[in-house]
């Protein structure tokens, strides 16, 4: 029918602009309790003593909790589907609130009264002894003071490692002779994922089932883990999603729902809103995993990759959350990128420290990978003396690879043609040629940089999806999904994909938004790059079945066989010549209210998606430096994608400039700082936390090749996390395209800049106030 | 929500200095842009306020006969950067002012407030220092002026006595007329963002040489500044070699903070390339 490949509006697009969209806290009743959390002040220790009492006097407050009163049911909050096995869990190290303290800004006590100002003055009656032990705040710290005999932050981790991996093919060249060796330290930064909207959430009981409104992107996982956390029977909680003001991987975890849960618990009857200020947000929800990566590339004079070695370190926080699973996702793809004649040498691990935990962000571990090799393979080329794409089309993956673990295999690939497409739109050849030997203080150059990435779990975790489709009175079709819209657009395509494969318009799908877990069908929620390519399948398979219930109706009627009858648009209509035979709003009050045969028809599957697949892309970049003031000004950049088919052209585009806005902050700009004695966090605030802003954004330019997968649903591939993954290390390739400098840590901010161009002589005068 | 135990709009300049005789602990609200936001983080939580905004005896920009420029508290940000008289009279003052945050915070933030908040990095209080700026500050039965280099005692800090209330700010002809300038503003964004460092420059030159210069600087010390040894050095200096001496002038004269911010040595590298390009923006 022709609804896949139409740049439709989003559904949602009239009422997030125009303020109509409801989200958590416009459907949170006034009369709602607030709920504020006491955060630690000290990193690493004990709470000895918590004086609550001027807290309890103080107007308005209606109960304080400690962490001296929480059940003792510790408990996991990635955002994955439970494991069968117990061997494949996540890591269960966290209580509602912790008496240990494992990092400056942790829950250790709550207090609930009428409004904000009466919690705020109640937190701050409260007082708090703790015992204090020295904070580890580096992965390095935190294995040292381990191996010390300093106490680990959890018992169960006595050396402080979270998770380990290791992963070798062929022999490691015992000699380098004739061999072109490419070796850096890539240090990647901590950043938070400044969804615009909050971690907010309001609950209250009833009876003996809590219900828990909140923005999540994954309303059945949050449902299990309240379960689990208040030793409750899952099926007593109900958590319902509305619109949300942004995850990004953030709300992949599962935050303060299970604490504002256990205060409906305490306080039956009692609505009660749990709210993080922004400040908040940047210290006690997730970050993304501070990595440091060593790589060593050895070449051939041709360019062919011989061994490459691969060695990173994660700094994972004080609490597992997803853990090492993002760092061993960087080292899978580090394997899968390129290939070597002889030897791949990798180890991975993730360190528990005294910090904010680490959690899932857009690109799982890739932004960080991609940044480590992306700039190695410049430096190879440099040393090789060959031109950056060509040493990449030498070396990089083809359809048919299959990776030796996983077995995800490159279905499809359309990265040479990307790279053809970016080397012509940013004039690559004649400017690499024309911004050699610049000299004066602003210098220009090009840069590139390029992925792979999965698509989606499988085969390492469990890829379920459910989708019900049930029949109006008019014709027209509910989609039931447990997969979530969270601004990328996910509403908008599964109505495009279910309207296709039902032969209808899409302007006939309703899409029930709001996600309720007592009705919704299940799904692990939006995550990973996923969702149109797993819940696609749901709904293609589900939007089968349901036309097939339609057509078996419609030949009731009709005396026709269902065989030879098909869907099109708002009518049933004869298979070969397309004559109508019913619409469908005939046949839908035929259904409904037939006195011989009346029948709901409705349809209802859930599909475990066991295949995976490869999406690619590159960014293109000209930039020019400003060296004095350490300011790099990006002239033009432009990202390139083969995603497979694209569902809706234009929100693809959209989903591509909002990741490039995420990547440029991380390349230029965006990086959490923390007091290095105390832990404390010291820019967790929009001032002082460098997100861009649209003055700092340049025209993001995103280009398209579009392949047809055969594994997607619709020949799609991934399209949500890769647009975050290329630019920063295209930045800092050009910036070495500019200046011959190497700048191997993120972000490229000025004052590192600066510093770097000093040392370099290129920053005239620089002697005369050392 | 925010803590605020009572809040008083006052009717008119003589009401408002009247309330504060009685009341010197209340706070002065004009735009609020610094106040809400020290009630937030609880450094002010549970304090009361007292309202100037939209006093007409506090707004406006205006000169007299003898060519002296009064800008009245409440001016917005929008509206300096936007007054003629500003614009063409007091550039740099103009530049500093559009510097600022957001359109919508232009809108909202006044002069007045900006200057009393006693921030080092107050964007409007360079331009103000380069333009030798003179306060009019009044309490109930009470009135003093004072140069704004003076004012200043500390980071946040200011002479402003309990009661007081800043009226006006005051530049004489003889402080503008014949001069050009620069205001540079270095951030880590180009909106929304607080100075790094910044730097105005007020520069008057005959026959191609130095005739005066004042230098100022924000952020560069616990206060706003001016730099009277490098201004010193300056004088009479033609062009040119004022043009490739004042980087390393300006290093040597400031003593600018290490901060998690930004290191010392950074700060030092950025005000002396800044100073030279507002030098080589006012020739
Ligand atoms: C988002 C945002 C961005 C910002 N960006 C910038 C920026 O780029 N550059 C910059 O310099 N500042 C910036 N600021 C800070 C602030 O906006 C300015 O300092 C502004 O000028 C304050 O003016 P106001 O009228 O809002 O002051 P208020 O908050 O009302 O008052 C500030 C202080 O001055 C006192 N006060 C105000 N008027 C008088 C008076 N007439 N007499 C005596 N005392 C008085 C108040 O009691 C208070 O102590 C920003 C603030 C925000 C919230």
């Amino acid at each position: 029918m022709g609804e896949i490949g139409r740049s439709i509006p989003r559904l949602d697009a009239k009422d997030k602009v125009c303020g109509t969209a409801k989200y958590t806290e416009d459907l949170c009743p006034a009369y709602a309790l607030t709920a504020k959390i006491y955060h630690a002040t000290v990193a690493n220790g004990w709470v000895k003593r918590i004086d609550i009492e001027k807290a309890l006097a103080v107007a308005g407050v209606v109960a304080v909790f400690t962490c001296m009163d929480v059940p003792q049911l510790p408990f996991a909050t990635a955002g994955h589907p439970w494991s069968t096995d117990p061997g494949h869990r996540d890591v269960a190290d966290r209580l509602l609130l912790n008496r240990r303290v494992r990092f400056y800004g942790d829950d250790i006590a709550v207090v609930v009264a009428v409004d904000e100002i009466a919690a705020a003055r109640g937190l701050r009656a409260i007082q708090v002894e703790y015992e204090e032990e020295p904070a580890a705040l580096t992965p390095e710290q935190a294995m040292d003071m381990a191996a010390a005999g300093a106490s680990p932050l959890h018992e169960q981790f006595a050396d402080n490692i979270l998770g380990r991996s290791q992963y070798q093919e062929g022999e490691w060249p015992c000699s380098t002779k004739g061999l072109i060796a490419a070796k850096g330290r890539y240090v990647c930064q901590g950043v938070q994922h400044c969804h615009l909207e909050s971690a907010v959430s309001f609950a209250w009981q009833e009876g003996d089932k809590i219900t828990l409104v909140s923005s999540t992107q994954i309303p059945h996982i949050v449902r299990r883990v309240v379960g689990q956390a208040l030793g409750l029977p899952w099926g007593k909680i109900r958590v319902i999603k509305p619109y949300i003001g942004g995850g990004f991987g953030n709300k992949q975890d599962v935050l303060t729902e299970p604490l504002n849960a256990w205060l409906a618990q305490k306080l039956p009857g009692r609505t009660i809103k749990l709210c993080l200020s922004r400040e908040e947000v940047f210290f006690a929800t997730r970050i993304r995993h501070p990595m440091t990566i060593d790589i060593e590339t050895l070449a051939d004079r041709q360019g062919v990759l011989v061994a490459r070695s691969y060695s990173a370190v994660a700094c994972q926080g004080a609490y597992a959350s997803h853990g090492h699973g993002v760092t061993a996702n960087g080292m899978t793809a580090f394997r899968d990128m390129y290939r070597q004649s002889q030897a791949l040498r990798q180890q991975a691990i993730t360190v528990y420290c005294n910090a904010p935990a680490a959690g899932a962000m857009r690109g799982y571990g890739i932004p960080q990978e991609t940044f480590a090799t992306e700039a190695n393979m410049d430096d190879l080329a440099l040393a090789l003396g060959m031109d950056p794409i060509d040493l990449r089309l030498k070396n990089m993956m083809e359809p048919g690879f299959q990776d030796p673990v996983t077995g995800i295999t490159c279905h499809s690939s359309g990265l040479k043609e990307c790279l053809r497409q970016g080397a012509a739109i940013i004039d690559w050849q004649s400017k690499r040629q024309a911004y050699v030997g610049q000299t004066g203080p602003r210098r220009r150059g090009v840069g590139m940089a390029l992925f792979c990435y999965k698509t989606g779990v499988y085969p390492l975790s469990l890829e379920t999806s459910s989708a019900r489709m049930t029949l109006n009175q008019d014709g027209s079709i509910q989609l039931h999904l447990g997969a979530t819209e969270i601004g990328q657009g996910g509403d908008t395509v599964f109505a495009q994909m279910a309207a296709e494969a039902c032969g209808m318009d899409t302007a006939d799908i309703h899409v029930v938004s709001f996600q309720d877990t007592d009705v919704a069908p299940y799904d692990s929620g939006a995550y990973a790059s996923r969702q149109t390519y797993v819940t696609g399948m749901a709904i293609q398979k589900t939007a089968r079945l349901l036309s097939e219930k339609i057509l078996a109706y419609a030949a009731d009627l009709s005396g026709i066989a269902a065989g030879d009858l098909r869907i099109q648009g708002r009518d049933v209509v004869k298979q070969d010549d397309g004559q109508p035979v019913i619409s469908l709003a005939a046949l839908a009050e035929e259904a409904f209210y037939s006195l011989e045969n009346s029948e709901h028809i409705s349809a209802q599957t859930t599909n475990h998606c066991r295949s995976n697949t490869f999406a690619f892309g590159c960014s293109f970049v000209e930039i020019e430096v400003d060296m004095p003031l350490g300011q790099i000004q990006v002239l033009q950049a432009v990202n390139l994608h083969d995603s497979g088919k694209l569902i809706n052209p234009a929100l693809a585009k959209a989903q591509v400039h909002g990741g490039m806005s995420m990547a440029l902050g991380y390349g230029l700009s965006e990086r959490l700082i923390f007091h290095p004695q105390s832990g404390k966090m010291l820019n967790g605030n929009f001032l002082d936390y460098k997100l861009a802003t649209a003055l700092d954004t340049p025209d993001l330019q995103a280009a398209f090749v579009e392949t047809q997968d055969p594994t997607g649903p619709f020949g799609n591939k991934a399209l949500g996390e890769p647009p975050a993954l290329s630019l920063a290390p295209a930045l800092r390739n050009a910036l070495l395209h500019a200046t011959g400098v190497k700048i191997n840590q993120l972000p490229l901010e000025p004052q590192r800049l600066t510093a770097a161009f000093r040392q370099a002589g290129l920053l005239e005068g620089g002697e005369d106030h050392v | 929500m925010f803590d605020i135990q009572e809040y008083t709009a006052a009717a008119s300049l003589a009401d408002a200095l009247n309330r504060l005789a009685e009341r010197p602990d209340w706070k002065i609200i004009a735009g609020g842009s610094d106040v809400l936001i020290k009630i937030r983080e609880g450094k002010w939580a549970g304090c009361s306020l007292l309202s100037i905004h939209g006093l007409p005896e506090l707004s406006g920009v205006h000169m007299d006969e003898q060519g002296c420029i009064e800008i009245r508290p409440l001016t917005t940000f929008a509206q300096a950067a936007a007054d003629p008289l500003i614009g063409s009279r007091l550039s740099i003052l103009a530049q500093g002012a559009a510097s600022a945050g957001g359109p919508q915070l232009r809108r909202l933030a006044t002069v007045g407030g900006n200057i009393c908040n006693g921030a080092p990095s107050a964007d409007t209080a360079p331009a103000l220092l380069c333009l030798n700026a003179v306060l009019d500050l009044r309490a109930a039965g009470k009135s003093r002026t004072l140069p704004l280099a003076e004012f200043y005692l500390g980071p946040g800090k200011t002479a402003l006595e309990a009661g007081e209330l800043l009226c006006g700010i005051r530049i004489a002809k003889e402080d503008y007329q014949g001069y050009r300038g620069c205001y540079y503003k270095y951030s880590q964004r180009r909106a929304m963002d607080i100075a790094n460092i910044s730097c105005a420059l007020w520069l008057k030159s005959v026959d191609g040489a130095i005739a005066d210069i004042r230098l100022a600087m924000g952020v560069a010390a616990p206060t706003p500044i001016r730099l009277p040894q490098s201004e010193q050095a300056l004088l009479g200096l033609p062009l040119e070699q004022g043009r490739r001496r004042i980087a390393s002038l300006v290093r040597q004269e400031i003593q600018p903070r290490d901060s998690w911010r930004a290191s010392r040595e950074f700060r030092l590298q950025i005000a002396g390339e800044i100073a030279a390009r507002c030098f080589a923006a006012a020739c």
